[in-house]
């Protein structure tokens, strides 16, 4: 042996000492522990829960979509979505085919206030406050090209697509995630450790579902942070306590299915042993978790 | 706005910042194969520009991560990029890359300056005392031991190759990996982003060559521009080649996302596409740098004019081309249906003028470089073999007197 045993004894103190440096400092440096953007509440209680327990899934039936808009303004209020147009965690798109071909899709403000006549009187309400009326119900409920910007004689066909994270198996957002913010959890919902996002966007860029968006200036996470990147969680504080999403609890229709794959007895279990099912972009190999009945070739 | 985007893309992501970044990446690299040209591959023609386009590319390298770090929205968290990287983000590895060819470069330009140094270490001022620091108490030079430095200057510049490569065709893959982004997403991106670096620091070293030699009343050699633009033009053509094969290619698959891809080049970045990047920056430069090669009678002075042109429009279209992806990759909405347009703000912390700003600095670098190791009129080795070594001998009392005021070397050189 070449090396004697004071100078091992001596390597190994120094290496301890080391690494004990790197690890407090690692402590004291932004991003180590801290919150997700799952913690809408700031008071998450994880130890009643078991990921690996779960298999998550979402359905989507777009056959019963009514494009209210109730499911993204709840999102708004439930994890504090700055009001901002830019900012959806989740919205609803709607598809009109008119007879000569032409498609036309909007989803104006993400379809919070439902839809409305760009043309016609402004409903659209930014801040919700009196816009519900003594039965808790919205006051407006728009239909399918109310307010006729569109000759209705020319639609052939029209429907509402509701769009929300695909929480994707394969997901591109954690993989280019430079620092590891972005992250899958066991049971398989990707989540952004906001105390650790540097802001650099990568993750937008690489979502091809267009599902992320950067906190505006001037506003903050319900963590506190500014100038990071923000997604749909399936509204994970909730789903960890036995709650549902709470777009699902919102949807007058049952348009939203959410539940666990690993309950044979779930709703989402039983839609698909007998429904026929779609993804969005599934050329692009991201295995998204959000699954759609109904869904037309023309939605991207 | 124009036709549907997801409500999440209303506005651009990466600013005109991130445009900067891969320019000036490209500038690097481009700067060091030149460098290389010469030291590796014997290019004597290149002699004059050999070692400027060293201190070239150190300057542009100590920028490029500023306009990255300054678009953050924490920049105080950009160091956890190297604290905590994740292996599987394409970007994780800048910090490293960076690191990597900066420490390259800068000894290199160490190694190449080294007499410089030693020369300048032994005279009064402020370039004498950041000389004595960068001698690095090495402040004997002989024969032999630069016959050790040209060794390892010739290894480094060589390894430099490759590492030039991976630097730039690294920044090619960060966008190229992008499969969500069909303006993006070819594996053709690190070759074309790669070769189209080396045409932008080649045409730089033409601009900055000449706009120098005449702002020091020097004559400019001749030989040297010409080799360059015979460079010039032939990366110029393979990189043309390139970009238009992967055009080509998309237009003849004509898969889904073609209809989006064409319509972006033809009508959301017309101008800066077929105008700037294609027309004024490519073609037009491949046919006036054809003709240099092939034209011989031409008067040394018209063929300087020309080529300092020819070359800063080269510049430009890369420039243009740099947008032309980041931003113009941008515009394209991932619903295939709309486009989000972009005007830079003026002023902010991403405008124009911030971007200027940016630019610039390189260049400042560059010159505060020059005024302490200019890579002109430099000292002869013989010069500083034989330039007086620092007094050991004198007044106990003059020593200390002098050491204190920093010029005890300075004495006899004096």
């Amino acid at each position: 042996m070449a090396i004697s045993r004071r100078k091992f004894l001596k390597l190994g103190t120094h290496a301890a000492f080391g690494s004990m440096v790197v690890y407090t400092l690692r402590g004291v440096l932004p991003g180590e522990g801290g919150t997700d953007n799952a913690d809408a509440e700031g008071d998450a209680d994880w130890s009643a829960y078991r990921p690996e327990d779960h298999s998550w899934a979402f359905i989507v039936d777009t056959m019963k979509c009514i494009g209210c808009g109730l499911c993204a303004r709840a999102c708004k209020l439930e994890n504090n979505v700055p009001w901002e147009p830019s900012c959806n965690r989740t919205w609803v798109e709607r598809y009109r085919f008119l007879k000569d071909d032409e498609v036309l899709v909007d989803s104006p403000n993400g379809g919070i206030n439902g839809f409305y006549n760009p043309e016609g009187p402004e409903r659209i309400v930014v801040e919700p406050t009196v816009d519900f009326n003594e039965k808790g119900l919205p006051n407006y409920v728009p239909l399918p090209n109310e307010g006729g910007e569109v000759d209705s004689n020319k639609i052939e066909k029209s429907f509402f697509v509701p769009k929300l994270c695909n929480q994707c198996d394969n997901s591109p957002c954690s993989q280019v995630c430079p620092v590891g913010a972005t992250y899958k959890t066991r049971d398989g919902i990707v989540l952004v450790n906001q105390d650790r996002c540097i802001g650099c966007r990568y993750c937008i860029q690489a979502c091809p579902y267009g599902m992320r968006y950067l906190v505006p200036k001037g506003k903050v996470t319900p963590t506190g942070q500014s100038g990071v990147v923000d997604k749909c969680t399936w509204c994970y504080h909730r789903i960890t306590k036995g709650m549902k999403p709470a777009c699902v609890e919102a949807c007058p229709v049952g348009a939203r299915v959410f539940g666990d794959l690993n309950d044979p007895e779930s709703e989402v279990s039983k839609i698909l042993a007998k429904e026929r099912v779609q993804v969005l972009k599934p050329d692009l190999g991201t295995k998204p978790k959000v699954k759609y009945v109904g869904l037309d070739e023309a939605v991207k | 706005m124009d036709g549907f985007v997801y409500p999440n893309e209303g506005e651009i992501q990466w600013s005109i910042l991130i445009v900067l970044y891969p320019f000036i990446t490209g500038l690097v690299a481009g700067a060091f194969v030149v460098s290389s040209l010469y030291h590796v591959f014997n290019i004597k023609a290149l002699k004059p520009v050999a070692s400027m386009s060293l201190l070239v590319a150190l300057s542009f390298l100590l920028v490029a991560p500023l306009a990255l770090q300054a678009h953050l929205g924490r920049p105080e968290r950009g160091f956890q990029i190297f604290l905590t990287p994740n292996p599987t983000s394409a970007m994780a590895g800048f910090g490293y890359i960076w690191l990597f060819y900066l420490i390259l470069v800068t000894v290199e330009v160490w190694l190449v300056f080294r007499p410089d140094i030693v020369f300048y270490a032994r005279t009064r001022g402020i370039r004498g005392l950041v000389c004595r620091f960068a001698t690095l108490g090495v402040t004997e030079i002989s024969e032999e031991d630069r016959q050790v430095d040209e060794r390892l200057i010739k290894v480094l510049a060589g390894v430099g190759i490759p590492s030039a490569a991976m630097l730039h065709g690294y920044v090619g893959f960060l966008f190229g990996a992008i499969k969500a982004n069909p303006w993006w997403s070819t594996p053709l991106m690190p070759v074309i982003f790669l070769l189209s670096a080396i045409v932008s620091g080649i045409a730089l070293l033409i601009v900055m060559y000449i706009v120098i030699s005449k702002l020091r009343g020097k004559p400019v050699d001749h030989d040297c521009v010409q080799t360059l633009a015979k460079w010039l033009l032939g990366f110029l053509a393979i990189d043309l080649a390139i970009e238009g094969l992967e055009v080509l290619s998309m237009a003849y698959e004509a898969e889904e996302s073609w209809g989006a891809v064409s319509q972006l080049m033809t009508q959301q970045i017309p101008i800066s596409y077929f105008g700037i990047q294609l027309f004024l920056g490519s073609l037009i430069p491949l046919m006036i740098l054809g003709y240099l090669a092939l034209s011989s009678g031409m008067k040394a002075e018209t063929f300087t004019r020309v080529a300092l042109l020819t070359a800063a429009l080269v510049v430009v279209g890369v420039f243009a081309m740099r947008w032309n992806v980041v931003i113009g990759g941008q515009e394209i909405s991932k619903s295939m249906r709309g486009f989000v347009t972009y005007t830079p703000p003026i002023g902010g912390r991403e405008g124009v003028a911030a971007a200027a700003l940016f630019l610039m600095l390189p260049f400042y670098i560059f010159s505060t470089l020059v005024s302490i190791i200019p890579p002109w009129d430099r000292p002869k080795l013989e010069d500083v073999i034989t330039q007086p070594e620092p007094d050991t001998a004198g007044t106990a009392a003059w020593e200390t007197a002098s050491a204190l005021q920093g010029d005890v070397w300075d004495r006899r050189a004096r």
